[in-house]
């Protein structure tokens, strides 16, 4: 059964969704990367999908679970490179993700991730950073 | 019906062909009267003597019933195009099916010269005339009616392209100055061209001006917080901006909730706000010496 690879980078973790997320593969994920989390003590992670170009109601209800599982385990979870025609579908779906912090790409969810960490208690409540 | 045939109308167009046409021309300009969008004599004449022409040929395959089949390719094709020019010169569409209606007093007069002494073939002629040209006169005006909502469907999508431009402020700050209202149509090219850019540039915060939507309604502010969730989806922050007095106060006595959606007055206090959360500033500069010498 393929799985979708977690890479460990310092205090973060790195997942890079390279294909089609299916159910199973999205089940996988989320029991490896919690994990993951408990073992390696990781305060963020960042799930890339700028390479998924189609998503259903249970990936986007997925992304969510993940990032409230993780947000559990004191670790951040960014969703970073969402494509536009994603994004349009899950607000479509009504899954504008509430709970899940965003980022244009890998690069600025690091340092959203590392801005948020140097903050050590502030609100896990996205936008308002630097507001 | 075989022994009619010789005496028919395909009989009496091909005979009376250029005497039609001459009552024809004068009857259209007539009733055309001197108001009438500026058609030309020349292109009416051309126009009557193709369609006539046309006219006869499928007259004569016999198949008066249906102006839908093959026999009468040509003459559908020659009204399509007389209705197509016509309507785009400003005519109505009662002034283009008046090229077909027209046309009825003259077969009229034609038919009772050849029938007039013999009422039963008079109006048995009369009928398939009247039934057929009703047909023609129906489908030139549904051509004009169609030539104009083309036009109008092109001018709805030039509009649209018009009215969305997504404008970069500063470095990572983009601008989207609505105007115009905002319909789940539009809404769905906003939101395109917003997200499109927002990923070319890479910007992080987007203003949406709503300065030039004249109304905000539910459906309205709806589409406006579908666009802020899926900017927000792809990492870029929205700010809301040209909000007027009575729309705030629409907004409220609506119900509608905005969330934690960033809201400002104007686009000037929206771009602050914006270069403020990019830790940038903007400062006045030191007057020029001589100046504040004076």
């Amino acid at each position: 059964m393929d799985r979708i690879p977690i890479l460990k980078l310092g205090d973060f973790l790195l997942v890079t969704v390279q294909v089609d997320m299916h159910d199973r593969l999205a089940m996988n994920l989320q029991e490896d990367l919690t994990e993951k989390i408990v073992a390696t003590h990781a305060r963020g992670v960042l799930i890339d999908i700028s390479a998924l170009d189609i998503v259903d109601s249970f990936i986007g209800r997925m992304l969510g679970n993940i990032a409230a599982m993780s947000g559990i385990l004191d670790a951040k979870t960014v969703v970073v490179g969402m494509r536009p025609a994603v994004a349009i579908t899950l607000v479509e779906l009504g899954l504008s993700l509430p709970g899940v912090r965003t980022a244009l790409n890998v690069e600025k969810g690091m340092e959203l991730l590392r801005a948020s960490l140097d903050r050590y208690f502030d609100e896990p409540v996205p936008g308002e950073e630097g507001g | 019906m075989a022994q009619n045939k010789e005496k028919s109308l395909p009989q009496l167009l091909a005979n009376r062909e250029a005497e039609i046409l001459k009552e024809w021309l004068a009857e259209q300009i007539r009733s055309r009267g001197s108001g009438s969008a500026g058609i030309k004599e020349d292109d009416l004449r051309r126009q009557s003597a193709e369609f006539l022409n046309a006219f006869q040929k499928a007259a004569e395959s016999g198949d008066l019933d249906d102006i839908q089949t093959e026999n009468w390719t040509r003459v559908r094709e020659v009204l399509t195009d007389v209705s197509r020019e016509q309507a785009r010169q400003g005519a109505s569409p009662a002034d283009v099916a008046l090229f077909i209606f027209s046309l009825k007093q003259i077969i009229f007069r034609s038919l009772q010269a050849e029938f007039g002494e013999n009422p039963e073939a008079f109006a048995r002629e009369i009928w398939s005339a009247t039934m057929v040209l009703d047909r023609l006169g129906l489908f030139t005006t549904q051509v004009a009616m169609k030539s104009r909502e083309e036009t109008i469907a092109r001018q709805q999508a030039e509009m649209m392209e018009l009215s969305t431009p997504v404008v970069k402020l500063w470095e990572g700050i983009l601008a989207l100055p609505l105007i115009g209202t905002l319909d789940s149509e539009r809404t769905q090219v906003v939101m395109e061209s917003l997200l499109e850019e927002i990923v070319r540039t890479g910007a992080a915060i987007a203003i949406i001006d709503i300065t030039g939507v004249p109304t905000v309604d539910t459906l309205v502010a709806q589409h406006l917080l579908k666009t802020v969730a899926a900017a927000r989806l792809m990492g870029a922050e929205c700010i809301i901006s040209g909000i007027r007095p009575q729309i705030a106060s629409t907004i409220v006595h609506l119900g509608v909730d905005l969330g934690d959606v960033t809201t400002k007055a104007t686009l000037a206090d929206a771009f602050a706000v914006a270069l403020r959360r990019s830790n940038m500033t903007v400062v006045r500069m030191a007057p020029p010496r001589k100046q504040a010498a004076e």
